[in-house]
Parts: structure tokens; sequence; C-alpha cells
């Protein structure tokens, strides 16, 4: 065996060493990408902390709370009728509909029932808030996955049914219409046949959607498949409204336990999507828009006679004991815990807002996602933020 | 190479002022009519509602007050950004334009330079502007800025491809690479025989055009293949840190860009300068006047159907986007060349 020089082992050495650095795997550090609080994307102050790899997501946390308001202890310093304009800016596109769950557990703590014609306009303006609310939902999908015209249809059309939201009520974004025992007005003169002529526009305006996303092969590329919620997932998170109906669970609180509204005398579809995924949900709003429509026509079709408002007393007091009433809203399940010993106000309330829930699915959902999902994810999961924050 | 009658009498600095008062004229006026015509009105029809109508009639001097508005604001650099990078990246960006129109012919001799690689050097200096949004992305020191930098780089490498695939059948069809010469093979080319319009290739290049205007709308990066801008993830991908002057040098380029291909593509299928006029034979004179506005028409036209695409449609993924250009553009336009290739032999 011949003998190895120092200088041949050493220059072998060297050359192993040198192979060895270059075979190491190269190790890229990843990167945490700050969404928010102020972002586009996020239409309000959402922050999600990504954690990236390239342009996929290892890790995403939502941090909400840079909206708290409060409004669960602001709620116990003031009397009943003053809440409603209080909880009116929890979801702040939907208004009407965050006020009907309380006033409704009020009542059942008061033992009052509101006639019913108040019960059908309460329903109409209900329905009529889903539709002010989706119809921006689907204007915004486009948005956030590139397109930007459908975004401004939605605000042109939603002007139609704001407009009589406001006939009725005399405020377009926060009514504060809705009283312990019924409304505030009737409905003023012509208002049904406007209503009519605006739901055929909100008609039309679904099949222009229609035409423009759904139908859109980007749009469907872009959210076929994405962000797939199993039913079984859904439910432990507590997910609800469409955004569970696309997963094909079949559950809508205003066919399974309707309190004080009278969906349960019309006509109407529960729309679910086997899919769960971004599309799904995305149709399923569109389908709800169509049929709240159709309801609003049904209700205006439908509307008894008789007054407006039960007989209450001047001055509420809301005796001892506790309610939980929830509604279909429609970002999802909404509902109202109301405690009361006996005062002029609430002892506590505690608000049950859909878009907490509906997002607390998102470090689930986003885990290897790519940085454009997110923005499709959370569009198609549609959060408002008052309604997380409260 | 001849010179221009009227131009060679002149001393050499005024031919060249007036090369470069017409370069910038081409850019510049070009950018703001698609602004005004496109940006602000056909969007706002499109999306049912007026736009601008305070300043001026219609609105026609927003431009004006838009720039003013830019030119006012403060010029921002981020903490951390390389300040020279960060500086210099709009102005690269704008400069590939300006390579990019010093090839496009506006008539017979009205043209900045009749180079017999005139093609050729517009898709070589067209990927200049990668260059410079990269040089944003990095600079601007922004997580946003450099993946929407990012983004933009793999985007314009992966559609430079099946653009200039797309010239090349424009190129076996007309024999040459020189613009000039392209504009006078579709004058004088017949469609069997009949020379009544010429022959302008979108007729017989027509996949070449879709795959040129698609790869054009790419390195456009106008939606649907704005991911590197993306709005609503990446705030304004590589432009999110610049404000004011640079800003707007962007906000020009994006347009003037639009419009210098949209003139390329014009000249490569459209006829360029040249437009068939039944019964009227016209001289070289007349048509240095009249080539120019028919350029300008057909930049309009075909900016509209960029800009039609832009505010109508969503945008695609990144990987979406990539699959498109390689599985689907590239292999479409190498097809289109090998039968150009075949065709152009049998006949």
């Amino acid at each position: 065996m011949t003998a190895i020089s120092d200088r041949e082992q050493l220059s072998y050495i060297a050359a192993q060493a040198a192979d060895a650095r270059v075979n190491v795997e190269i190790e890229t550090e990843g990167m945490t990408l700050n969404i928010g609080p102020q972002h586009p994307a996020t239409h309000g102050t959402l922050r999600i902390v990504a954690k990236l790899d390239g342009e996929q997501v290892i890790a995403a946390d939502p941090i909400m709370g840079y909206m708290h308001r409060g409004y669960e202890k602001l709620a116990e310093v003031r009397t009943y009728p003053q809440v409603t304009t209080l909880i009116n800016r929890i979801d702040w596109v939907g208004s009407f509909a965050n006020e009907v769950p309380f006033i409704l557990a009020a009542e059942k703590l008061m033992d009052v029932e509101a006639p019913p014609r108040a019960a059908w306009i309460r329903t109409i303006l209900f329905e009529m808030s889903r539709i002010a609310n989706i119809s921006l939902f689907l204007g915004d999908m486009g948005l956030q996955v590139g397109a930007v015209t459908p975004a401004f249809f939605a605000f042109r059309d939603r002007e139609h049914v704001l407009n009589q939201i406001e006939a009725a009520t005399g405020g377009r974004f926060h009514p504060n219409f809705d009283r312990i025992g019924g409304i505030k007005d009737d409905l003023p003169a012509g208002w049904i046949a406007e209503t009519k002529r605006a739901m055929k526009k909100i008609r039309s305006f679904c099949d222009e959607i229609e035409g423009l996303l759904q139908g859109n092969e980007i749009f469907e590329a872009r959210c076929r498949g994405i962000g797939v919620i199993p039913a079984d997932v859904g439910l432990s998170y507590g997910l609800s409204g469409a955004n569970i109906r696309a997963s094909g669970v079949d559950w809508d609180t205003r066919r399974d336990n309707p309190c004080g509204l009278v969906h349960n005398e019309l006509d109407w579809k529960v729309w679910t999507h086997p899919d769960g995924d971004s599309f799904a949900r995305f149709w399923v709003r569109l389908q709800e828009v169509r049929e709240s429509t159709r309801m609003v026509d049904q209700l205006c079709d439908g509307l008894p006679s008789g007054p407006v408002m039960a007989k209450v007393p001047r001055i509420i007091k809301v005796p001892a004991g506790e309610a939980y009433v929830e509604t279909e809203n429609p970002l999802g399940v909404m509902g109202y815990y109301v405690v009361s010993k006996g005062d002029l106000t609430p002892y506590r309330v505690k608000i049950r807002s859909a878009s907490f829930n509906n997002i607390s699915i998102t470090p689930w959902l986003l885990k290897g996602v790519y940085v454009p999902d997110i923005v499709t994810i959370l569009g198609s999961l549609y959060f408002i933020l008052g309604d997380i924050d409260r | 190479m001849t010179d221009v009658a009227i131009l060679g009498e002149l001393a050499y600095w005024q031919q060249t002022g007036i090369r470069v008062g017409a370069g910038l004229a081409a850019v510049l006026l070009v950018a703001g009519t698609l602004v005004y015509l496109h940006l602000f009105k056909l969007v706002s029809f499109m999306q049912s509602r007026l736009g601008p109508m305070e300043a001026g009639p219609f609105g026609s001097l927003q431009l004006l007050a838009e720039v003013g508005k830019f030119l006012q604001k403060e010029d921002i650099f981020p903490r951390k950004a390389d300040r020279f990078v960060f500086a210099a990246a709009p102005f690269v960006v704008l400069m590939s334009t300006f390579l990019l129109v010093v090839v496009v012919p506006g008539g017979p001799d009205a043209w900045f330079i009749n180079s017999e690689l005139g093609i050729y050097l517009a898709m070589a200096v067209s990927s200049v502007s990668v260059i410079g949004i990269l040089m944003a992305g990095w600079g601007s020191a922004s997580k946003y800025s450099l993946l929407g930098g990012l983004r933009a780089t793999g985007q314009l490498i992966a559609y430079e491809l099946p653009l200039i695939l797309a010239v090349m059948g424009v190129v076996i069809q007309a024999e040459t690479m020189n613009m000039q010469g392209i504009v006078q093979a579709q004058a004088d080319g017949e469609i069997f025989g009949w020379g009544g319009i010429g022959n302008p290739y979108i007729l017989t290049q027509f996949v070449a055009f879709v795959i040129f205007m698609i790869a054009m709308q790419a390195e456009l990066t106008q939606t649907p293949f704005d991911m590197p801008i993306a709005e609503s993830e990446l705030v304004t991908g590589y432009m999110t840190e610049y404000s004011g002057m640079r800003f707007l040098l962007f906000f020009i380029g994006e347009f003037a860009t639009a419009g210098v291909f949209s003139a390329i593509a014009s000249v490569l299928f459209l006829g360029g300068w040249w437009a068939p006029i039944p019964g009227l034979e016209f001289d070289d004179n007349v048509w240095n006047l009249l080539g120019p506005i028919v350029m300008v028409t057909k930049v309009v036209v075909l900016t509209f159907i960029i800009f039609w695409a832009r505010f109508s449609l969503p945008r695609f993924r990144e990987d979406q986007l990539q699959q498109l250009a390689w599985k689907v553009l590239i292999p479409l336009s190498l097809a289109n060349i090998v039968v150009t290739a075949v065709l152009k032999i049998v006949f």
C-alpha cells in the first residue's frame, strides 16, 4: 500500500468538505408577511400574520380586536330602546338585521308579541338588509380575485335597496327602526310597488354577476377547489350561514327555528352546495340573494293589515329572566343572550356574531395555500370587521 | 439607409431635436390619450358612472390636474430602501418604453431609426423593463414590493417567449425584420391574387395575432395577468412604496408601453401606417402626414381591446398564468411557426 502524502490527503479532505458544503440543501429563510391591519384585502382592520415559504403559506394567524368597541359592555348602561342604535353598527352593511334578534329576545322576556303586520314588515326589512349585504359581497368577491367592474355594479344596484330601506325607515345604513312590540312606523305610500321594482333590478343584477363572474373561466380557476371546508370541520369551528351551507349542511335558522319572523309562511328554498370551496360559497350566496328577492315579493303581496305596534308601556322595564334568540343574519347565525334583572337596562348582553366564528377557521384553512388564495378565501368567507370585533 | 429628404437638409442637431421631440410626443401624447379615453372614459362607461366631468369639457383637462397632483406630492423614500436603486427604477422602466418607440415607423419617411433588425431590436429592448421592475421590487425594502417584483420578473420572462415566437410567423411571411419592410409587404400583399386591401397579416397570422395580444397583455401586467400588481393582496406590488413623481413615471410607463406595444402590433398585423383607401393613390408625402393619424387610430383600437379585457376579467394566479404561457401559448406559437414556414414554401 502506497503511502498517501500529507498533501494528497489534505486536498482530498478539502474536496470532500467542498462537496459536503454544496450538497447540503440550501436552506432558505421563511418570510413573515404581515397582512393588515391596513390592507385592501381585509376590508377593515383584520390583521393576518402569514409565515411564507416562497408564495406558500406555512401558517397564518388572524389577529383581531383592532376595532373592538365594547358593545356588550356598553349595552349594559343603555335602556332597551337605546341598545338598537348601538347594535346597528355591528354588521354595518346589513344593519337592520342586527336589531331583530335583540328585539326578539327582549320581546320574549317581556312576553310581548308584535302584531302580524309588524312581523311581516320586519321580515321584509330583514331580507332587504340581507340583499344589501350580500349583493355587496357578490361585487366584492370579483374585486378580490381582480375584476374591478362587478364591484361598481354591486354598488349601483345595492343603491335601489338602500333607497327603499331609507324610504321606509329614514336611515340608509342605520335604520334603528325596530321597537319592542313592533316597528316604529308603517310603510310609506307607494313603497310596495317601488320595492318590487327594486327587487326586479336586483334579480337582473344577479343575472349580470352570474354572466360576468360565475361563468368566467378565470374566476372558476381561481375559486374552484380553493379553501375547501369539509362539513364536519366547518361545524366544529362553528361556521354558520352560507359558509356552512356551501359545505352541504342543510341548516338555515330561518326555516328550522323561526322565532318572531314569518319565513315559514313563504315559499322558498334553502340552497346548499356539496363542494365547500370558495366557488360554492359564492354560488350559494348568489342563490340566496335571488331567494331573498322572491321572499320580499311574496311578503309585499301578502302583507296583512292592522297595527304595527303592540301595546307596550311607555317606559320599558324588562322583567327579570334570561333569553337567547338567534336569527339567520346575512353573515350567518347571530344571537343575543340577554340577562335582565328587571331594570331599565339589560344586566348582561352576550352577542354571538357570525363573522367571529367564520373567521376563526382561517388558521386551519390557510395552511398550505398560495398568497393569492388568502385573498380568495378571505373574500369568500365574507366577514364584516364590525361583526368580528363588535 | 437613405436619409429623409426634408430632414437631410437640416443640421444634425436639428434632426436630433426633431426626432427627440417626435419621440416624446409619440410616448407622452399617446399615453395621455389612452389614459383619458380608456382609463377615464371607457372604464367609466363600462362601470355605469361618468368619470371626470369637472375639469374642462367632459373632464378632458383632468389629466393635467392629475399630473399636477403627483408632481407636488412628497417624494418618499422608505428608510431601509436602497436609495439609488429605488430612485432609478422608474426611469429604467420608462426608458424601455422610449427604446421601444424608436423602431415604430409613422410613415414612409417618418421614422426614428430604419434598422434592418427593427422588430428584433424591439423584442430585445422590451425586456429592459423587467430590470426596472425587479429594481423597484428589491430596492423598496418592502415584502409586498419584493413579492410583486419577483412575480413580475417570472411573468415577463415567461411571456417574452410567446411574444417573440408570435412575431416569428410575421417575419417568415414578410421575409424581413425591418418594420418598414413589414408594412410594405402588407401593403403590396395580395389575397389569392386580389390586392384590393393588401394583405394585413391579421388575416393570415390570426393565431399569431391572438398570441401576441395575450402575451402583450401579460407583458404590460394588465388584468388578467396583473398578479405582480394585484391590488387586493399585494397593495400595488412593486409600486407600493412609490409616491409623487416616481409613481407618476411608473404610471406613464404603463400606459405609454401599452400604446407602444399596440403600435408594434398594428405594424405587424394591421399594416402599420398604411391603410387601404380604395380608388386613391397617395404619394409618400401624403402618407407621411396621414401615417401617424392612421397609426394612432389603430393604436386606440388595439388598446381598447386591452382595457376592455383589463376591466372585465378577474386575474390569474401566478402558477396558472405560468401554465398558460408554457403549456398553451408557447406550443401554439411554435406550431404557428411550423405551419407558416410550410405554407410559405408551398405557396
